[in-house]
């Protein structure tokens, strides 16, 4: 268990192969998925495309209960590509985990807060850009005293607390999951007794992680979502 | 594990840049854009093309739909009164023959009861006719007896034509005072 990450510097910065080797699977998987379900597009969907267009019509739904379609319109891409890429990433992580000389190199991509925070910062300094750019400076500004003016404080703490818990959210979710994986994929290794105790938890945990990776994918959504209603509308 | 590495990196203060994995964040946020640039172009653009095309389609095909629906309501109004006309107009044509029927009924028993009549008249006028012929042929037929039987008689030749005259005159004194 005691696995350790790769370690690449480049240019001054710290990279960790295994995070790009995750993203970029991660990237093509979903880019496939979405590639191969459009081809020969019909009026009447068929196969694949109706897969695709229930996703898209999903995410359409995610957004029209936060705001009005004509506001949220413009971010319909943005939540189809954050769902596809979080819950593919959920799921990647969940079949098996590879490490080479006790180096851990296939995992959730989402199973460390780097990239999740990555995201959850993103979708805020979003939430943030789109509130100027849609409602003015003024009203931007006026959004922190909103409902009373002594309550800004917590407004700007309330910033932080929502890019954190978005982005740990997410994380601890998968890692918890992994952790669990790995233990119970341990305990199977150990012996016939431990197999045969392991096969049922582990069977059990792995259907409960595909549950929680699809939540954890839809919830990130709906909160990005959330968050950014509340920075681009002037009715709250 | 990367938890301890992202707090450490967090609280330790120096040497952010070394622990602090900004080289993932770069390439998170690049893969993220890149597959949101590709997902635009080869999925979201399209279908979003397609989905819209497809609503045009049915909001198309309803009015489509509402128009025809209005135009066969219409035309079944139409045909109702046609119908209702035809009905009528049947109904009148029926009435019509009855009426002409039963015009040329009593037109023909008219004809048929004057024409009994007439028959009946010339037969009535032939039978009259027939009598008077046998009573002038009885008649004529008795004078000839009558002169016969006066010729035994008198046993000689009578002119007949004095005679004649003189019987006729009689018997036509005696039908008179019969």
């Amino acid at each position: 268990m005691n696995h350790v990450n790769p370690k690449w510097e480049f240019l001054g910065l710290t990279f960790n192969p295994s995070n790009i080797l995750m993203l970029a699977v991660t990237c093509l998987v979903v880019f496939l998925i979405a590639f191969i379900s459009t081809r020969n597009m019909t009026l009447k969907p068929t196969g694949m495309q109706n897969f695709m267009e229930w996703v898209m019509d999903f995410v359409k739904g995610i957004i029209k209960s936060n705001m009005d379609w004509k506001t949220g319109g413009r971010f319909h891409l943005l939540a189809l590509t954050l769902i596809m890429f979080i819950f593919v990433a959920n799921m990647l992580g969940l079949p098996f985990a590879i490490a080479y000389d006790h180096v851990l190199w296939w995992k959730s991509p989402t199973a460390d807060p780097t990239i999740t925070m990555t995201l959850a910062v993103m979708v805020l300094v979003l939430t943030h850009y789109y509130g100027v750019k849609m409602t003015g400076v003024k009203n931007y500004l006026l959004g922190f005293t909103k409902p009373l003016a002594f309550m800004t404080p917590l407004k700007i703490i309330e910033e932080f607390a929502n890019t954190l818990t978005l982005g740990l959210r997410l994380y601890g979710n998968i890692y918890a999951g992994e952790i669990l994986i790995g233990l119970l994929a341990g305990l199977a290794t150990a012996g016939v007794g431990g197999f045969l105790g392991a096969i049922l938890p582990a069977m059990a945990w792995q259907g409960f992680s595909i549950f929680i990776g699809t939540i954890q994918a839809f919830i990130f959504v709906m909160l990005s979502m959330v968050y950014m209603s509340h920075k681009v509308s002037t009715d709250h | 594990m990367s938890l301890d590495q992202f707090v450490l990196a967090a609280s330790a203060g120096d040497g952010i840049l070394d622990k602090l994995n900004t080289g993932d964040i770069l390439a998170t946020l690049f893969f993220f854009t890149l597959l949101m640039l590709l997902l635009k172009k080869f999925a979201w653009g399209p279908l979003m093309g397609i989905m819209d095309q497809r609503a045009e389609l049915i909001a198309s095909e309803i009015d489509e739909a509402e128009k025809s629906r209005a135009e066969s309501a219409k035309l079944l109004e139409e045909q109702r009164a046609l119908l209702k006309e035809a009905r009528t107009e049947a109904q009148a044509i029926v009435e019509n023959a009855k009426q002409q029927g039963d015009a040329q009924r009593a037109d023909i028993m008219e004809t048929a009861r004057a024409e009994a009549a007439r028959l009946k008249e010339n037969a009535a006028a032939e039978i009259a006719n027939e009598k008077e012929k046998a009573i002038l042929a009885v008649r004529e037929e008795f004078v000839s007896m009558s002169i016969l039987a006066a010729e035994k008689v008198l046993g000689k030749e009578v002119s007949e034509e004095d005679n004649r005259a003189l019987i006729e005159e009689t018997i036509q004194k005696a039908g008179e005072s019969r």
